[in-house]
């Protein structure tokens, strides 16, 4: 079998070890950093997250796939060149300013992580300015928000609108937390809302690509 | 006798409560607000400032269940005893802060507004099982910084029943024992006759965060009866299995009575909480898997054999609608609650994970608190021996109907529901429109309505709360409040 596929196959099984000692190998062969990246880490990535979707595999299964992928991302990091594959792109996380819900938004940021974006995880009862601020020095592509309480949701809108006024119009917005909704996000002009961690990946995925 | 459920051997809990003090005593609890940290480390734990972790030996935990009361008592706004959480009695309390209510007419969730919050206290006032208010939901149509203190107004407002609520900064605490200070008139009106229950939540695991444990230490100085709500997650942010997430939850539980007891000996707590399994399909956390509901009976368990009257959130569902699996799930949980001596249960009309109230489902929920209640009442001999003059009057009468020994004890023995649990015979029930049970409930909360009858209070005190809060809401730039029924 493709040292690739084999690699992909690997991680789909969350087996850490030999995830690593295979990008090792295959680094041995001379397979562009890139290469080992996105057509073994990533596209095993995406098996693991289709099978989630229709509950063939749970939880835990897709956070062992993931530390299988953080780990070999590791290795390949410091070798990534030029225009070389990068990650998925970069991702800004947070719960807003006031709310000290952290648990969904920790999910959605291993899950990022996994699935092979680079995630600047800000914590909880983080103020606007801050989101503002990572998002422009870190050149961020995506800010995404987390709020579990009616009282801090409009912390969200804040953060929309200070993006805006600094200028950053480029920065995409996604939002998620119980309280909130793709009409909410609409409405305060963030550009998607994602239900779960899954789902999440799937958004900014695709905002990523636009 | 009276019916009881039980999960674990004492042995058992004995094993759980010492491993949930291995951990107080090993790995502390962080507590996030200084003023709460230099309070424990002036009255016996050990505190490392740098690392905001507090440290509870077991003699200090021992210390204050010491002084923790075993029972109190809650009173209604005219100062009338309505709660006696002591011993395995039963008070059931709407589920409480929910994101959203189901509208009646859409069948749709939606952020509810002080319209939805007055006709929600109108109803809940009059449920004869429910027994107090709590702030079912949070109305969108105020500034978010008294969404809180805005909801136990309009209770007071509006209602007779105490109240089990909270808040969610530290500045709204102020006002909401204000509030309560306009209906009781002093401060030792307040602390001999506690109106509400303050829910305090310690963050899984081990941790107190700045606003709640500020929370804690305010309660208790005024008196106010606060219940603990941890809630570990088990396989996630808990252990898997059952016994390991009690440990957690016992020792997140006394850390807050710890806290509480060293702010104020005496002080009137519940041993509660809010754990769920996570379901690793969805991830979600379930209120109306068995095995959250086990862990709720399991831990009120622990929390009686401690001496502590206790709370849980349970008899709520996690169903989007008023469908079959709202009612079975809610009865599931009020039927192990009760069966278990739960003192205060968090829960009728809540469905989809705590987030949504419902009327409809509220006015159900009431009956099958009624059922419940019934249940725990048990079956008691009541002038049933000998058993032989009974069965003569009826063969020589007939029947039973008119006899003085049914006449005596057909309420207590028998149990009605209705209007919204159907029992009417097919014929009837079409003739009468074949209504179904949603339309049931929404009938039945009309009724409630036309019912409903304002708080008796002195002119005064409607006044001052009024007053109390505009002055609260101007605070944050709202001049004034939304329009509200006279
Ligand atoms: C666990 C919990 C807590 C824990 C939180 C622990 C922690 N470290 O986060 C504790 C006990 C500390 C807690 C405290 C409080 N809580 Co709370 N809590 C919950 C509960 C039961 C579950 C939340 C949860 O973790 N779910 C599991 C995770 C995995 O799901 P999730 O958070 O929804 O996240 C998923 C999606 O939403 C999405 N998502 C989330 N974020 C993001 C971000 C992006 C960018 C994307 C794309 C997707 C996404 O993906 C996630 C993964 O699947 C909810 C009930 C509910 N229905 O949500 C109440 C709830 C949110 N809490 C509530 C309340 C009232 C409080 C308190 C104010 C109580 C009090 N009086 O002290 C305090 C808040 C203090 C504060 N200032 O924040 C209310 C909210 C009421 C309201 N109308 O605003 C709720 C609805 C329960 C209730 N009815 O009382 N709470």
């Amino acid at each position: 079998m493709d040292i690739l596929q084999e690699i992909s196959r690997y991680l789909q099984s969350g087996e850490d070890k030999q995830v690593l000692a295979l990008t090792e190998q295959a680094l041995d062969l001379n397979l562009s950093p890139g290469r080992i990246l996105q057509d073994g880490l990533i596209r095993g990535m995406a098996v693991v997250g289709d099978q989630f979707k229709n509950h063939e595999i749970f939880l835990p299964d897709v956070l062992l796939a993931a530390k299988a992928m953080t780990g070999a991302m590791e290795r390949l990091k410091p070798l990534l060149i030029g225009d070389e594959t990068p990650l998925l792109g970069k991702v800004v996380i947070g719960t807003v300013r006031g709310d000290l819900h952290d648990i969904g938004k920790n999910l959605v940021g291993i899950m990022l992580r996994g699935a092979g974006f680079d995630v600047i995880d800000l914590g909880r009862d983080v103020p606007p300015e801050k989101f503002v601020a990572t998002a422009a020095a870190e050149k961020a592509q995506v800010v995404g928000m987390s709020a579990l309480l009616t009282t801090t949701m409009p912390v969200m809108k804040q953060v929309v609108d200070m993006l805006r006024a600094e200028g950053l119009t480029h920065v995409r917005t996604v939002i998620g937390g119980a309280p909130v909704s793709a009409e909410y996000a609409r409405e305060i002009g963030a550009d998607d809302y994602g239900y779960d961690a899954g789902s999440a990946v799937e958004k900014i995925r695709q905002l990523v690509e636009d | 006798m009276r019916p009881t459920l039980q999960f674990l051997e004492n042995e058992l809990k004995e094993t759980i409560i010492a491993e949930a003090g291995v951990i107080l005593a090993e790995l502390g609890v962080e507590v996030q607000n200084p003023d709460v940290l230099a309070l424990l480390a002036d009255n016996g734990a050990q505190v490392d400032r740098a690392q905001q972790r507090a440290f509870f030996s077991p003699d200090l935990v021992r210390k204050c269940l010491a002084t923790a009361p075993r029972a109190f008592a809650l009173y209604d706004v005219y100062g009338e005893p309505t709660h006696d959480f002591a011993g395995d009695n039963v008070h059931f309390t709407p589920g409480s802060a929910a994101l959203n209510i189901l509208d009646s007419e859409t069948g749709k969730m939606r952020k509810p507004t002080t319209a939805d919050y007055v006709d929600y206290v109108q109803v809940v006032n009059q449920l004869e099982h429910i027994a107090s208010q709590s702030t079912a939901f949070i109305p969108a149509d105020v500034h978010e910084r008294i969404s809180d203190s805005y909801r136990l107004f309009l209770s007071l407002l509006y209602g007779e029943k105490p109240v089990v609520t909270g808040t969610f900064t530290v500045e709204a605490f102020a006002v909401m024992r204000d509030l309560q200070l306009a209906v009781r008139g002093s401060a030792d009106a307040l602390r001999a006759k506690p109106l509400t229950v303050f829910s305090c939540c310690p963050t899984s695991p081990l941790r107190w965060s700045d606003v709640t444990s500020q929370n804690v230490v305010d309660c208790t100085r005024s008196g106010i009866p606060v219940e603990f709500i941890a809630m570990p997650l088990s396989g996630f942010m808990a252990p898997v299995t059952l016994v390991g997430t009690l440990v957690q939850h016992t020792a997140e539980t006394l850390s807050g009575v710890v806290i509480a007891q060293l702010a104020c000996p005496g002080a009137p707590m519940l041993y509660g909480g809010s754990p769920a399994i996570f379901d690793v399909r969805y991830e979600t956390t379930p209120m109306g898997a068995v095995e959250t509901m086990m862990t709720d009976c399991a831990y009120s368990e622990i929390g009686k054999y401690l001496g502590l009257p206790t709370q849980a959130y349970i008899s709520l569902s996690d169903a989007k609608l008023l469908d079959a699996q709202a009612g079975l799930e809610s009865a599931m949980g009020a039927t192990l609650a009760a069966l278990t001596g739960i003192n205060n249960i968090s829960g009728p009309g809540m469905l989809d994970f705590e987030s949504c109230q419902s009327l409809e489902k509220l006015v159900l929920d009431n009956e099958i608190c009624g059922m419940s209640l019934r249940l725990v009442r048990g079956i008691e001999p009541r002038e049933d021996f000998p058993a032989l003059p009974r069965l003569q009057e009826l063969l020589q009468e007939q029947h039973l109907l008119i006899s003085a020994h049914t006449r005596r004890y057909l309420r207590q023995e028998h149990y009605f529901p209705g209007p919204v649990i159907d029992r009417a015979n097919r014929a009837r029930w079409l003739e009468e429109g074949g209504l179904t049970l949603a339309q049931r409930a929404r009938r039945r909360i009309t009724q409630l309505q036309d019912n409903y009858e304002a708080p008796r209070y002195a002119s005064e005190i409607r006044r001052e709360l009024v007053a109390r809060m505009e002055h609260e809401a101007r605070r944050y730039g709202q001049e004034t409040l939304p329009e509200r029924p006279e």
